[in-house]
């Protein structure tokens, strides 16, 4: 089969043809993959969630709330929280927080029981420097250097020891640390705004002027 | 040149990597472990298959003078799917290298079989050609991933070969990845030449 | 190869000047400083300074010998030595001996004879080893002992060096404050924490008004550098003293005499005209400022230094120095 010519009809027909088809192809394939895309995301923040607050049987994402500020027409969301219940009684409050790390954002997961006390956490995504600041992942839980299991940061923000505070700092990596206590810091701050509004009821602005007003109590 | 020539040429004497030294971007990004050389080099591997062996069935149909867009298009159809797939069957993998998956999209190895080889060649041939050449790409991301992990953190594949302690974390950043990859390259070279 | 080099007609009389005349120079003009770090540290900076000099000579020694197969190994040049002397004056004086090891493999194995030896690296081998011993053992690369402490080594106690303390400042940590600054004084004689060789102020000095008077270096570089800090960290200090320290304790602290006296000031990595060393110079006080101040190290010295190598042969190939004879073009 000998080539076909470069005219402007054969150029914009194939061109057209190929788009035209891939196009198709994507399309499909993207009704295919929606269902599981979903569902492994679901997965891993309900995993997520099931480690950070104590065994539940609602589904927190369900009830979840979003606090968000609006910048002009861009959303730009602040905290999610993900109220946890066993048998219609709050177990706990999963708080999503972000905050400027070293490299980029840091997206964390906290989990507060019912008095305020983290109970756990997770880090759901950071950019963190490999071998240095990502050991975050595990350097904060339980038994670990940096161990903030069990502390209420309503009794005393949590800080990291080179400013004074009683977290021991990730080798190497203080303003790592630094950011994630801010996370877990403004993350407690959000969990008692859900807590004196009883989370589902809240409105948006309503929280808002909320975190302010606890903000205003230090 | 037989089929079996053509894949030896993409592994060895003509390997993307240590030889033509082409895609060089996803080669020093991803490759901070030994793990993540390997998954993005089969999900390049992947995409050059399937780009070479349509592009290579499609050739008489494409007027010369469209010939690039049109690759590119075909190129990045099968990335996206590619990308689709990953995310949803495998989350952990797909999230450590996201970044990159798009990015195969530019990657000269791909565009550069498909121009160099694909567009003149037999689908058959051209499948040989893209496993070979894909293969080289695996081999030489899972050799420097696996370098770089070794000396970075004392570990290939997650098995520790020595303390944490006294890896040079020098290796998992990114300026170890061009010196990692220069000695690599010197090496082979020398291996070459004997 | 300057034995072999015969030169027949006009008489000429050599000029006494040779690699080695300059690199024994340079290791008289950093014995100040080396007598102050044994004052201060004692054993310590002993066994860094030791086993980084024969490490390095070792290892150029071994590369010359084994891997390139030369007759006669370069290390009676006195250039590794003073790698080696460099290396170590850039590190804390606890230091592990595996580490060091490393540093001193990287600065002559990666660094110089990757490049082909004396005359060909591109970057100061000293400075490379030290940033990728800084990269590669963070934690171990910053603990700097106090002073004082002659009879230990591996487990001396450590403190903050001044520059960590500024950077404290900047940051708004809690509890920092200028007043746990040495006193310039201190500074001055190099009583502080810090590495090995770049405590004591008035040591380096020395050392530059040795240099200086052999004309082993001339004056562009140090004082472009030393001059640029002085002026932007005067300029910053003057818009806000409450966080940024006085230009003179920049001066004083960290790797900056060190480094603009003895790294910057290398013949292989610098500008060859004077006109390109005096804007080398002035783009490392510059990037050293600026990373001082606003980036996420509390030293810059060394990174400004490896950033303006990388752009020497730019700033050689664009400021060349008029032929001989060469008439100015019309405009």
């Amino acid at each position: 089969m000998k080539k076909l010519e470069s005219s402007l009809k054969n150029m914009l027909l194939v061109l057209t043809g190929i788009t035209v088809l891939s196009v198709a192809i994507l399309a499909y394939f993207n009704e295919l993959t929606k269902e599981p895309i979903a569902q492994a995301n679901m997965k891993i923040l309900n995993d997520a969630l099931m480690s950070v607050v104590p065994g539940f049987d609602n589904n927190p994402v369900a009830d979840s709330d979003t606090i968000y500020k609006m910048k002009g027409e861009v959303k730009t969301v602040d905290f999610i929280i993900y109220p946890a219940k066993k048998d219609g009684e709050w177990v706990g409050t999963a708080v999503q927080s972000v905050s400027l790390g070293f490299g980029g954002d840091m997206t964390v997961l906290v989990g507060f029981d019912s008095e305020g006390k983290i109970y756990d956490y997770s880090l759901l995504s950071h950019a963190e420097t490999p071998g240095l600041g990502s050991k975050a992942d595990v350097w904060f839980k339980k038994g670990e250097p940096g161990d903030i299991i069990g502390q209420n940061p309503g009794d005393k923000p949590l800080s990291v020891d080179k400013d004074g505070g009683e977290v021991n700092s990730i080798t190497a990596s203080t303003i790592t640390t630094r950011a994630f206590l801010n996370a877990v810091n403004a993350a407690y701050k959000a969990y008692l705004t859900g807590e004196v509004e009883g989370v589902s009821g809240a409105t948006e602005s309503a929280i808002d002027s909320e975190i302010t007003a606890t903000e205003n109590k230090e | 040149m037989n089929n079996l020539k053509v894949l030896m040429n993409g592994i060895i004497k003509e390997n993307p990597i240590f030889v033509l030294l082409l895609g060089m971007c996803p080669t020093l990004g991803t490759t901070s472990s030994a793990m993540n050389g390997l998954g993005m080099g089969l999900a390049t591997l992947f995409v050059l298959v399937c780009s070479n062996v349509v592009i290579s069935l499609v050739k008489n149909i494409i007027p010369d003078a469209v010939r690039i867009p049109s690759y590119i298009v075909i190129i990045a159809s099968f990335v996206t799917l590619l990308q689709m797939a990953m995310q949803a069957y495998v989350p952990a993998l797909y999230s450590t290298l996201g970044l990159f998956i798009p990015l195969i999209v530019v990657n000269c190895i791909v565009l550069g079989r498909a121009e160099s080889f694909a567009a003149k060649n037999t689908p058959l041939s051209s499948l040989f050609d893209g496993l070979g050449m894909g293969l080289g790409f695996t081999l030489a991301l899972t050799l420097l991933g696996s370098v770089r992990e070794l000396l970075g953190t004392g570990k290939i594949f997650e098995i520790v070969v020595f303390p944490e302690h006294y890896g040079m974390l020098l290796f998992v950043l990114a300026p170890g990845a061009f010196i990692a990859l220069g000695y690599l390259i010197a090496i082979i070279n020398k291996f070459k030449k004997a | 190869m300057s034995n072999k080099l015969t030169v027949s007609l006009s008489p000429h009389i050599h000029g006494g000047d040779s690699v080695q005349k300059n690199m024994y120079g340079v290791l008289i003009a950093l014995i100040p400083a080396f007598i102050v770090s044994l004052v201060f540290f004692g054993l310590g900076a002993l066994i860094v300074t030791v086993t980084s000099v024969a490490a390095c000579v070792f290892f150029e020694w071994v590369i010359t010998t084994l891997f390139l197969k030369k007759e006669r190994s370069t290390i009676a040049d006195g250039s590794a030595i003073i790698t080696g002397v460099l290396l170590a004056f850039n590190l804390p004086s606890n230091l592990p001996i595996w580490i060091i090891v490393l540093g001193a493999l990287f600065a002559i194995g990666v660094a110089k004879m990757s490049f082909g030896g004396l005359g060909n690296n591109p970057f100061n081998p000293a400075l490379a080893g030290r940033v990728f011993l800084l990269l590669s053992f963070p934690v171990q690369m910053t603990t700097w002992p106090v002073v004082g402490q002659l009879t230990t080594y591996a487990d001396a106690t450590t403190g903050a060096t001044p520059l960590a303390l500024m950077k404290g400042i900047i940051n708004g940590a809690p509890g920092a404050s200028f007043d746990q600054l040495p006193d310039s004084i201190s500074l001055l004689i190099g009583n502080n924490a810090g590495c090995i060789g770049e405590v004591s102020a008035i040591a380096l000095i020395l050392g530059l008004v040795y240099m200086l008077w052999r004309k082993i270096i001339t004056w562009h570089i140090p004082i472009s550098i030393l001059g640029t800090v002085f002026i932007v960290a005067g300029v910053m200090h003057w818009a806000n003293p409450s966080i940024y320290a006085s230009p003179v304790v920049h001066l004083l602290t960290g790797g900056l005499l060190l480094g603009a006296i003895f790294m910057a000031t290398d013949y292989v990595t610098s500008p060859m005209t004077s006109k390109g060393m005096i804007i080398y110079g002035v783009a490392i006080g510059f990037l050293t400022i600026m990373i001082r101040q606003f980036g996420a190290y509390p030293e810059g010295m060394s990174f400004a230094i490896l950033i303006m190598n990388a752009f020497t042969p730019l700033i050689n190939a664009y400021i060349k120095p008029k032929r001989f004879g060469e008439v100015a073009k019309k405009k």
